[in-house]
């Protein structure tokens, strides 16, 4: 279980999207999330689907894969589109019960129209993570960012921070799984019980697990120091980031996906 | 020959703890040099104060008394300390708690990157050290993903990238598996007789200590006894006073009567067939 963590979800590849400038898909998923939120008629929606699509084709992420960040967020799916049928009223009346429920046309509509955004909405930001590693994306938001240092806001330190953490994700939770081990040896019973009781079995297992976090914390600190790091100032980097021609062409497609949704927004009525 | 390393007088005291317990002595008056291009291995049960030497060679620790003078910088402020350590590498024992990236090259590249290193020069030195270790296949693997006897390499690569001129190496195989061990050791003695970088050896293996130009054995914060392997492992019965073992091969041989001192199990087979009449 231990060995088949991996950082986030990447999904490793060599495709164009992996290949874009950390920086770029960024902002521009950011920008593309919020244009989302522009659409208010199904043609503007499916600018942002057809975009979506291409996204994925480009990503060469398996739609399974896809599915699989969608699952979590099914509850709220389903849960949203019920209530957007029964709630909101409106045009023509399709079925009526015992003349108090009733489903209508406008119900139907924004049901239908906010499955359509979170699905798009989950699908475009779970492709970021599926082809940007954590580090990356660390990298990026770290140079994204860097402007702040104007306001003595330590982005450097806290990009370390963010760095480190993930790094030592999968050895803590190799750790975990050895205390977990001895203390079952030890005759713990992590397993049964109610949710108190599993919950007081648990304090066993952190307790090591913090004080080897600090003994950790204090040997890196003399690893780093050995390795003459100083914090962030007049530190270079072995990977350059650099906007390729692949940027270019992807800013010129959230561009005409966000041109194409302003113009059919005011061509087309309102739905939301 | 050159001298990288003086040490004078040294001793080094833990601060006193919170409770007021007076601090601990760690290395008690040791004077040593470490010349250039030596392999020197030192040798010390737990708690001979041997790990704290490290660290006071690389200015992690400054002397309570004495000096440490490394290439003519004394080891006495912040920046001194800064200049050294761009001299004076160190790998840890525990290979997870010294690997500070996601990515074994962004790893061997962070030395070189706070060093200000232009980005070119480090992609060039990230894939010399690499390759030297032979990990440069690994390159793009998640350290978590490798062997302990792997992750020590890519550590080690970390200092090659560096471009150290000595490497302090505090227990690099005590958390490793035979095979992990051989690599390491391997990888180390190449270093020393292929480049001709001055490595410092802290182990309890006797088996490796062999291997090096000079052994220096601690206990109680000092140096008590320095020498060649041979002349310091003719000595069994001064060895085992001080917590310390002999390699088996030795051992064996002694036992059976052999007059010189056998250090390794390639000698310990020849002096054996002699004695059987050659007929191994």
């Amino acid at each position: 279980m231990v060995k088949d963590i991996t950082f986030g979800q990447y999904y490793p590849s060599k495709s164009a999207l992996h290949n874009m400038d950390a920086r770029m898909k960024l902002v521009l998923t950011f920008a593309m999330i919020v244009c989302i939120f522009l659409c208010h008629n199904f043609f503007s929606l499916g600018v942002m689907a057809l975009f979506t699509v291409i996204a994925v084709i480009f990503s060469r992420v398996p739609v399974k894969m896809l599915l699989k960040s969608i699952k979590p967020v099914l509850v709220i799916l389903i849960f949203t589109a019920v209530l957007n049928i029964f709630y909101t009223k409106g045009g023509e009346t399709y079925f009526t019960l015992f003349n108090k429920i009733s489903i209508t046309e406008k119900g139907v509509n924004t049901a239908v129209f906010t499955m359509i955004r979170i699905v798009v909405l989950v699908v475009l930001s779970s492709l970021l993570t599926y082809t940007t590693t954590p580090t990356m994306l660390t990298d990026a938001l770290e140079r994204l960012l860097s402007p702040l240092k104007v306001f003595h806001i330590k982005v450097h330190t806290l990009a370390m921070m963010m760095t480190l953490a993930l790094r030592f994700i999968p050895t803590l939770i190799e750790e975990i799984d050895r205390i977990m081990n001895a203390q079952k040896a030890r005759g713990a019973d992590l397993e049964t019980g109610g949710l108190i009781k599993r919950a007081k079995a648990l304090i066993p297992i952190f307790i090591p697990l913090m004080v080897s976090s600090f003994r950790r914390a204090y040997e890196l600190a003399f690893a780093m120091t050995c390795r003459c790091y100083t914090g962030g100032d007049g530190r270079t980097r072995m990977k350059q980031m650099k906007l390729g021609y692949r940027d270019f062409i992807a800013l010129l497609i959230c561009l005409i996906s966000l041109a194409g949704i302003i113009v059919l927004n005011r061509f087309f009525i309102k739905i939301i | 020959m050159e001298k990288l390393i003086e040490i004078k007088n040294l001793t080094y005291t833990y601060e006193p703890d919170e409770e007021g317990q007076t601090g601990y002595t760690a290395v008690k008056n040791v004077s040593l040099d470490i010349n250039k291009g030596e392999f020197v291995a030192v040798l010390g049960h737990n708690g001979s104060g041997k790990s704290t030497l490290a660290k006071l060679m690389n200015a992690i620790f400054e002397p309570t008394e004495g000096t440490v003078t490394v290439k003519g910088i004394p080891s006495v402020s912040e920046e001194n300390g800064d200049r050294i350590r761009r001299i004076v590498g160190m790998v840890f024992q525990n290979p997870d708690n010294q690997i500070v990236a996601t990515i074994v090259e962004d790893d061997v590249a962070f030395g070189p990157e706070n060093l200000g290193v232009e980005p070119a020069e480090i992609r060039r030195r990230v894939d010399e050290a690499l390759k030297t270790v032979n990990m440069y296949e690994h390159r793009e693997r998640e350290p978590h993903r490798l062997s302990g006897g792997q992750k020590q390499r890519v550590a080690i690569a970390g200092v090659l990238a560096m471009r150290t001129e000595c490497m302090i190496l505090d227990e690099p195989t005590a958390m490793l598996d035979p095979k992990g061990r051989q690599e390491v050791i391997n990888t180390v003695l190449r270093l020393n007789k292929e480049q001709g970088m001055t490595v410092v050896l802290i182990t309890h293996f006797m088996e490796e200590a062999v291997l090096a130009d000079r052994v220096l054995i601690m206990d109680g914060g000092s140096v008590i006894s320095q020498g060649t392997p041979r002349e310091i492992f003719s000595k069994p019965g001064f060895l085992r006073e001080h917590g310390l073992d002999v390699p088996q091969s030795t051992e064996l041989c002694l036992e059976l009567g052999i007059e010189d001192c056998v250090l390794t199990v390639d000698e310990c087979v020849e002096k054996l067939s002699l004695m059987m009449g050659g007929a191994v």
